[in-house]
């Protein structure tokens, strides 16, 4: 790569960011109330791809846990949502999904591979079997209604959530503690070797990154106005960011964006004009996926870049 | 008292013997072909629903189903394995990537297969009498249906086991589900192996769905409750081993019979529990090394 370009991404990427949070901060000022709903979605979709990514993108453990912390957010704000606050009730589902990641990380980090994959699936089912057990058991109902909050607030405190997100992200990527992720991603034995409590390292930022998607959650929480075990921990939600990630490049942080925030438009383009095959499609964009994007857009980018100017230079 | 447990204990292995079948399925694509398939269960939808249509459209036997449905549902599986699951070995640089990139894949499957039939059959929840009279056996009532069920799924599991310990076949899937490598090297066609093992895994999914459209409703979306179950039984009786899938689905059938009796409610909650201590405590399984 030449050095001028490294010396432009320096001055337009701070510049760029800038001008996408202004655009953001007022979208609600110009844009229609569909927009803002839509882009709500979005946001949502890129904090939960990139909470996942604090802790799978350097590790390479594939959780499946986001729709259990989702879900966690959203029933703690289905239960809070008249007695408290707004930004007190998505604190509490924030610290409290916070709680069970530690709790789960605590319990489960020792497994490898594919069995953590599937613990961590398992334990969105239990959680969601127990909750309808409960419910019909205990309480005699399915289901809560959940106190309804305005789309601009809804969008706002997502936007706030989305920034602190990508903010811990990017802070842990640069610290002592994001090199200590990524040795225990390449070789756990060794990074235990030269000094990384590999233990607490992956339960803290798993239970970070179980933090977001539960305020995520108690903020969705209140768009949905009528939540049952159910809608809250859908499987659904357990494989898009893993999806969203991969489809938009795993080593970095702007590929789980770029991912979730091209993925999520494009779902919501499929539901409106495909609502019957919006699944099926969804499957063979995901196949489509595995097979054809192994480094995702983001690899592709740099592939066809690579590609374009210079590129005979390179190869000889 | 005696009549009870007798009821709880023979129920459990009715239904143990399609949890058995079921999980040797999945024990063969993910313990040789690597593949931890997700869409296992839709494989049992197609099994259960094809034969819906064949009994009632077409007034066909659900026995002479169950000859229709396999072949169909190996070759199906076989193809998917030798496009799909190929490419994706060939690509992934260990054994670690392409057992998540697979299993993503699958999950893709999942929903390809599903929303596919559910185009085809609809969300209605379908279903047909065949040999609902009752039996008595040493003072519990079952239906005949259900003796039959398992009947199928006991002689297919004892004719797959011997047909993996003792032809000259099985033993190149058990070379392969040992060291891949070290068994290509020996002249084993391990795509060939592998695309087997896939495609014999589908079809005995699709059998068992041929077994359990007999006794219970079934519909489009009733496959991941049944690949959750299999998973936990391949995991309980210890990844790759199929006399191990084959106790353990009988030992999850026991359970589940068990809690059923308690509380129909908690049967789901039990197994997921099962299978979460069982990980914590021994991840390899009763059979496992």
């Amino acid at each position: 790569m030449s050095t001028t370009g490294v010396d432009l991404g320096k001055v337009w990427a701070p510049g760029l960011l800038l001008i996408i949070l202004v655009l953001l901060a007022t979208l609600s000022l110009y844009a229609p109330a569909y927009t803002v709903i839509l882009a709500t979605s979005i946001l949502m979709y890129i904090v939960l791809t990139v909470s996942w990514a604090i802790f799978s993108g350097p590790t390479g453990y594939i959780s499946l846990a986001s729709a259990a912390f989702f879900g966690v957010g959203i029933y703690t704000s289905a239960i809070l949502g008249m007695a408290l606050p707004f930004p007190v009730v998505v604190g509490i589902g924030g610290v409290a999904s916070f709680m069970v990641a530690f709790l789960v990380g605590a319990l489960t980090l020792r497994l490898r591979g594919i069995y953590f994959a599937i613990f961590t699936f398992g334990l969105v089912e239990l959680i969601k079997h127990f909750l309808l057990w409960y419910e019909i058991n205990m309480t005699g109902t399915r289901g809560r209604f959940v106190v309804v909050v305005d789309n601009d607030t809804i969008y706002y405190a997502m936007l706030t959530v989305l920034v602190a997100t990508l903010l811990t992200a990017y802070f842990i990527r640069r610290s002592r503690y994001g090199l200590a992720l990524q040795s225990i991603g390449e070789y756990e034995e060794a990074a235990a070797h030269i000094g990384v409590n590999v233990t607490a390292v992956k339960v803290i930022t798993f239970a970070i990154s179980g933090l977001f998607m539960g305020a995520a959650g108690a903020i969705m929480a209140t768009r949905w106005t009528y939540v049952d075990p159910y809608i809250a921990f859908n499987p659904l939600l357990a494989f898009m960011p893993v999806l969203m990630a991969i489809f938009g490049g795993v080593g970095g942080l702007h590929g789980p964006v770029l991912g979730a925030a091209v993925f999520a438009y494009l779902e919501e383009v499929l539901i409106t004009r495909f609502p019957y095959y919006y699944m099926l499609l969804f499957g063979i964009v995901l196949v489509v996926v595995v097979l054809y994007l192994p480094n995702g857009l983001v690899g592709l980018i740099q592939e066809w870049r690579k590609r374009v100017p210079g590129g005979q230079h390179a190869n000889t | 008292m005696i009549v009870t447990i007798l009821d709880v204990l023979i129920a459990g292995l009715l239904l143990g013997g399609l949890y058995a079948l079921i999980a040797m399925g999945l024990s063969l694509q993910y313990g040789v072909a690597r593949v931890l398939n997700i869409s296992h269960g839709e494989f049992i939808m197609l099994g259960a629903l094809t034969t819906w249509t064949l009994v009632t459209a077409f007034d066909i036997n659900p026995l002479v189903s169950l000859v229709i449905v396999g072949p169909v549902i190996f070759a199906v599986g076989f193809v998917i394995h030798r496009t799909l699951f190929k490419r994706l070995l060939a690509s992934s640089a260990s054994p670690g990537i392409f057992e998540s990139k697979s299993m993503l894949a699958s999950f893709g499957l999942l929903f390809i297969i599903q929303n596919i039939a559910s185009i085809g059959w609809g969300p209605e929840i379908r279903g047909y009498s065949y040999l609902a009279f009752p039996v008595h056996l040493a003072g519990a009532v079952f239906g005949a249906n259900r003796l039959v069920t398992l009947g199928f799924a006991t002689v297919i599991g004892l004719a797959f086991y011997l047909f993996v310990a003792r032809t000259r076949m099985g033993k190149a899937i058990r070379a392969a589900a040992q060291d891949p490598a070290t068994a290509g090297l020996m002249g084993v066609n391990i795509n060939q192996v592998l695309a087997l093992c896939f495609g014999l895994g589908a079809a005995m999914a699709g059998i068992a769905g041929v077994l359990i459209s007999m006794s219970y409703p079934v519909h489009v979306t009733m496959g991941l409750e049944y690949t959750i179950i299999a998973i936990i039984v391949v995991v309980l009786g210890g990844l790759g081993s199929i006399p191990g899938s084959f106790i353990g689905g009988f030992i999850l059938g026991l359970i589940g019979s068990i809690v059923t009796y308690i509380d129909p409610g908690l049967t789901l909650i039990a197994y997921y529990l099962i299978f979460i201590l069982l990980l914590l405590v021994r991840p390899t399984g009763i059979m496992g090394k």
